[in-house]
């Protein structure tokens, strides 16, 4: 037993380490006094310094954030009301308009959208399409989030409320609502996440128009590589990474709903 | 209980119709657009003749109207097609195997873990994965670039051994890195979530009966844990068959899969029908994938 231990410690520490070097080799470069990514040179924030001073970049990344909170916002609400929909009123056709997004190939629902907006809605590509693309395969995962947290709760909490004569709406401003608050606040972080990081998706549904943080670090990629994608790539790495301890934070939260209920 | 109907519409209706309107109606347009003719200048030609010289002239008139199979003969009339969608599902597969490969010691090993430390094995895994997809396709860019470190060693143990150097970037094996690297936690969680609730009773049982390590492995865990593995393989899988930033990015200009070709005829040479009769080739094949990992992964019923 103890020399498969060693065998397995072993090849699982490879997998960890495989996982961590390239984004350690990225953080590690981005204060690298030097225009190639292959020897250390020297330790510099010129690469911060410069990124923003790119008004390009702060423009991007300003619309980013947009279309992530617009996104999440009209995501959590009506990803809310779905799992809501799909677990109290076993409505049948909304598992698979809510899952079906997320279960194919994302360029699909990029090129289905794209030709869309331009037959359909004759809508110019541009802010707008994207915060409705976004929305609609966010919703599927703040349904399964908020569905999971109703599986997880006791019924007879909902029908006590009911005898005690409280209205639908009391019971659910009263009773439901503080209960999946957790779970919709997860659900709420985990679509600002899924947008902001979103590539595929919006380089169908973009436009011409507004430069997405996304795309502006694709381009840059594709034209030439330098330390300041390294030094962009480190703070996005910092804005997830907060995202997620905030998110451990609120499951936490769910831990403890779940002692108290 | 009219009130209990009237809030179970409210709650109902603003999601269904969301999704109805920017998910079922965007499909069933890239369906009909598959049947029609492209445009002069892209998009797509008319769907009537144009009634008035003046109309043809702004439009453009192609002479052809209506639906037709043109852009479904076209696909099959060109073996091309068929070799690029044979090799999306070679990659597909490589990755899959090796991701599965490389997931099962991981995800063994949280499973076989103290329960306070597995809660942050699993973090450690899914944080990667939280950082944008394209910084982690780049940060294989630096790594593979050909002034890399690691380039230069794999070409000196090529030289050792009187082999010519490789350009490691751009180059299928690069794909395959990238893929894989992204697509690893999709294969670490599920089979974890599986492993976690193995009974180790089992494991002794197959001690006693004098089975040695492997054949606890292959004969008791492995079995056990094919539902993990085939709904990881669907999560891998799946993904992988439809991407076209990985071989963008880290492939050369041969490594061009089912996604590429798709993504052209929208943004390259603009031919909008033939872009949807790929993309509706790309939905059956998921379709047909998911069909039979829903198959495998169905629980046998002992005869």
């Amino acid at each position: 037993m103890k020399r498969t231990h060693l065998l397995l410690w072993l090849t699982a520490s490879l997998v960890y380490i495989f996982l961590y070097i390239p984004l350690i080799i990225v953080v590690v470069y981005s204060f690298n006094d030097s225009r190639l990514n292959a020897e250390w040179v020297g330790f510099t924030l010129d690469w911060y310094y410069k990124l923003f001073h790119n008004q390009e970049m702060l423009l991007a990344a300003r619309n980013s954030l947009f279309i992530a909170v617009s996104a999440s916002l009209l995501a959590t609400i009506l990803g809310t009301m779905a799992g809501l929909a799909i677990h109290r009123y076993r409505i049948r056709v909304l598992p698979f308009l809510a899952f079906a997004p997320i279960a194919m190939p994302e360029i699909l629902l990029g090129v289905s959208l794209l030709l869309f907006f331009l037959q359909v809605m004759n809508l110019t590509l541009g802010l707008i399409s994207i915060i409705i693309a976004h929305t609609t395969f966010c919703v599927g995962f703040v349904a399964i989030i908020v569905r999971a947290r109703l599986q997880g709760m006791d019924d007879s909490i909902f029908e006590a409320a009911r005898d005690l004569g409280a209205t639908p709406w009391q019971t659910f401003r009263l009773i439901t609502l503080p209960l999946i608050m957790p779970a919709i606040a997860a659900g709420a972080l985990m679509s600002f996440t899924l947008s902001i990081d979103d590539f595929v998706i919006t380089f169908f549904t973009k436009g011409i128009g507004e430069p997405i943080l996304p795309i502006q670090i694709y381009t840059m990629i594709k034209i030439s590589v330098t330390p300041e994608i390294n030094a962009i790539s480190t703070l996005f790495m910092l804005l997830t990474l907060v995202l997620i301890i905030i998110a451990n934070r609120l499951d936490s939260g769910i831990l403890q709903g779940e002692k108290k209920s | 209980m009219n009130k209990f109907r009237l809030t179970r519409w409210l709650i109902s209706l603003p999601p269904t119709l969301f999704l109805l309107i920017f998910f079922v109606v965007p499909s069933l347009i890239m369906i009909v657009t598959s049947f029609r003719y492209p445009g002069e200048y892209g998009g797509l030609a008319p769907l009537t003749a144009p009634e008035t010289p003046e109309a043809a002239a702004t439009q453009g008139d192609s002479g052809l109207y209506g639906l037709t199979l043109e852009a479904y003969r076209f696909f099959f009339s060109d073996i091309l097609y068929a070799e690029i969608f044979l090799k999306s599902f070679v990659v597909a597969a490589a990755s899959t195997l090796i991701c599965l490969i490389m997931a099962y010691p991981v995800a063994m090993l949280i499973a076989q873990s103290a329960k306070k430390y597995r809660n942050l094995m699993i973090l450690l895994v899914v944080l990667p994965f939280a950082s944008n997809f394209l910084i982690r396709i780049y940060a294989w860019m630096i790594i593979l670039g050909p002034e890399s470190a690691f380039s230069h060693l794999i070409n000196s143990i090529l030289q050792l051994f009187g082999f010519e150097p490789v350009m490691l970037l751009f180059s299928p094996f690069a794909v395959l890195v990238g893929t894989v690297y992204v697509h690893l936690p999709f294969m670490i969680l599920p089979l974890y979530t599986n492993l976690e609730k193995h009974d180790p009773v089992l494991l002794d049982a197959a001690q006693d009966l004098g089975a040695n390590r492997w054949q606890r492995f292959w004969l008791v865990t492995w079995p056990q844990s094919l539902p993990g593995v085939y709904s990881g393989a669907a999560l891998v899988f799946i993904p992988v068959l439809g991407m076209f930033a990985i071989p963008d990015i880290l492939g050369g200009t041969g490594d061009i899969l089912i996604g590429n070709l798709i993504k052209d005829q929208f943004l390259g040479t603009r031919d909008w029908p033939f872009g949807s009769t790929l993309s509706i080739m790309l939905m059956l094949a998921v379709l047909g994938v998911t069909g039979l990992f829903t198959l495998l992964a169905r629980p046998r019923t002992p005869k």
